[in-house]
């Protein structure tokens, strides 16, 4: 882990793996997106309605998995003051943010033929939401000071305190009697849904999370980008 | 330790007392905002004894909220909040105290002004002691979960709306269970469960919010 410590190191090896997981990401989308859209059964009762799910299910999973990310590397960055894990955190953010936004958009769009609504208050929605609050309120932090380590330390701390949602998130459709579907793809007792569906699913799962990557690195690189300019800017002032 | 946890309570309430309104501030918001909604939604008794929980707890929720820039704003101020930090006692137990006078001050007051504003909205006789109850369990919760937003908008800019934007959300499941016990009682159900679970987010958050809150009070004053 303390390799990647130095951000000349990091950077050398981000820029050889860029290219791959760009190229790979837009070659499982396009898979993806044409075994989904094209290639796959309409549901017997959804009908085609059921594509949307290719959509909003890996952003959801998306949305839980960037913040799990994100607590992560605060987690690091808070114990070993490791300098690379606070601004992957704050560039994985924003992703997370929109990842979320993603889903409860499509959400909203599945809803409305499928329950006659566009939002209902059950418990998985109105936990996804607070997910996006939490969102919101680190992007807030992370900006909220003029030293930007405080603002990686205090939201870093933000991070962890709202982990607690996702286990409320994940099991919620188990706790609470819901409209939303229980888990259909991680179970103990294997996934219930058929392989038609499933793998359309599964490969739009791994395009998203390498779209995930891709981007997490080119904000990594910036961040990195813009500290240098912050510090050449400070030491040009001092003179 | 639970000398220097005394001492600090102590000291908390007096400075509160001898501010003497500051400390009343909130639970005056409380009223003012909760008489706001019979005058929005229409004086039908009906429809404010169906409310009239939702809208006591969501008021006693902001109360708190405008009430928690108190509990370490002044003392960052004045360098106070370095003296405990460098203390020998645990930070946690320290700022458990100042959390606790916190909830002493204004948690206390609140559950003690709802029975006037439950009268105002017309809540039914018989959902009275659930929504204490609730209350009683809910607002240790909300001091609690309130400091860690309050430590970590320390020096931020526009602090005030920040801490809105971080704490609210984590105050999302104390109202849900809080209006929900009192809706249970209301339609004939038990508020049992609810208040359960209330009573485990108090049992979490008791020890792992001055922690956290301490952690972010130790990189505010580094």
């Amino acid at each position: 882990m303390h390799r990647f410590a130095n951000p000349t190191r990091f950077l050398r090896i981000a820029n050889a793996v860029l290219p791959w997981t760009g190229g790979l990401t837009a070659l499982l989308l396009g898979v993806g997106l044409y075994l989904a859209l094209l290639n796959s059964p309409p549901d017997y009762q959804q009908g085609e309605t059921v594509r949307i799910m290719y959509v909003h299910v890996p952003s959801a999973w998306m949305g839980m998995l960037v913040y799990l990310t994100m607590a992560i590397a605060s987690a690091v960055a808070l114990i070993w003051r490791h300098p690379l894990a606070d601004i992957a955190a704050k560039a994985a953010a924003p992703i997370g943010a929109g990842f979320t936004i993603i889903c409860l958009v499509t959400g909203a769009l599945w809803g409305k033929p499928m329950w006659g609504t566009w939002w209902v208050w059950d418990a998985r929605l109105t936990s996804m939401l607070i997910l996006l609050f939490l969102y919101l309120g680190y992007i807030a932090l992370v900006n909220a000071f003029d030293d930007p380590n405080r603002g990686y330390r205090a939201a870093g701390i933000l991070a962890l305190v709202g982990v607690v949602n996702l286990p409320i998130i994940k099991f919620s459709v188990d706790w609470w009697n819901t409209l939303h579907q229980p888990a259909s793809v991680i179970r103990l007792d294997g996934p219930t849904i058929h392989p038609d569906i499933l793998l359309p699913l599964l490969v739009m799962a791994v395009a998203f999370k390498l779209f995930f990557i891709t981007v997490l690195i080119l904000r990594i690189r910036s961040e990195i980008a813009a500290a240098k300019i912050r510090n050449l800017q400070l030491s040009l002032a001092r003179g | 330790m639970i000398a220097a946890f005394r001492h600090m309570l102590m000291r908390d309430l007096r400075l509160a007392l001898r501010q003497g309104m500051d400390a009343t501030m909130a639970v005056a918001f409380f009223i003012i905002a909760g008489t706001l909604f019979p005058l929005g939604v229409g004086p039908e008794l009906n429809t404010l004894a169906r409310i009239a929980a939702g809208v006591i707890w969501v008021t006693a929720l902001l109360a708190v909220l405008l009430s928690l820039d108190r509990l370490f704003q002044q003392d960052f101020e004045d360098g106070s909040l370095e003296q405990l930090v460098l203390s020998p006692t645990p930070l946690e137990i320290l700022v458990l105290a100042k959390i606790a006078a916190h909830w002493i001050i204004t948690g206390v007051l609140l559950i003690a002004a709802s029975p006037l504003l439950a009268i105002f909205l017309n809540l039914p006789a018989e959902v009275y002691p659930v929504l204490l109850l609730a209350m009683g369990l809910g607002t240790p919760s909300l001091s609690l979960i309130g400091a860690i937003g309050a430590a970590l908008s320390l020096g931020a800019r526009r602090g005030g709306v920040l801490m809105a934007v971080l704490v609210l959300p984590l105050y999302i499941p104390v109202l849900i269970f809080g209006v929900g016990a009192a809706n249970a009682v209301a339609i004939g159900q038990s508020p049992r469960p609810h208040l359960l679970l209330l009573g485990a987010i108090l049992a979490a958050a008791l020890p792992l919010a001055p922690w956290a809150a301490a952690a972010a009070l130790r990189q505010a004053t580094e």
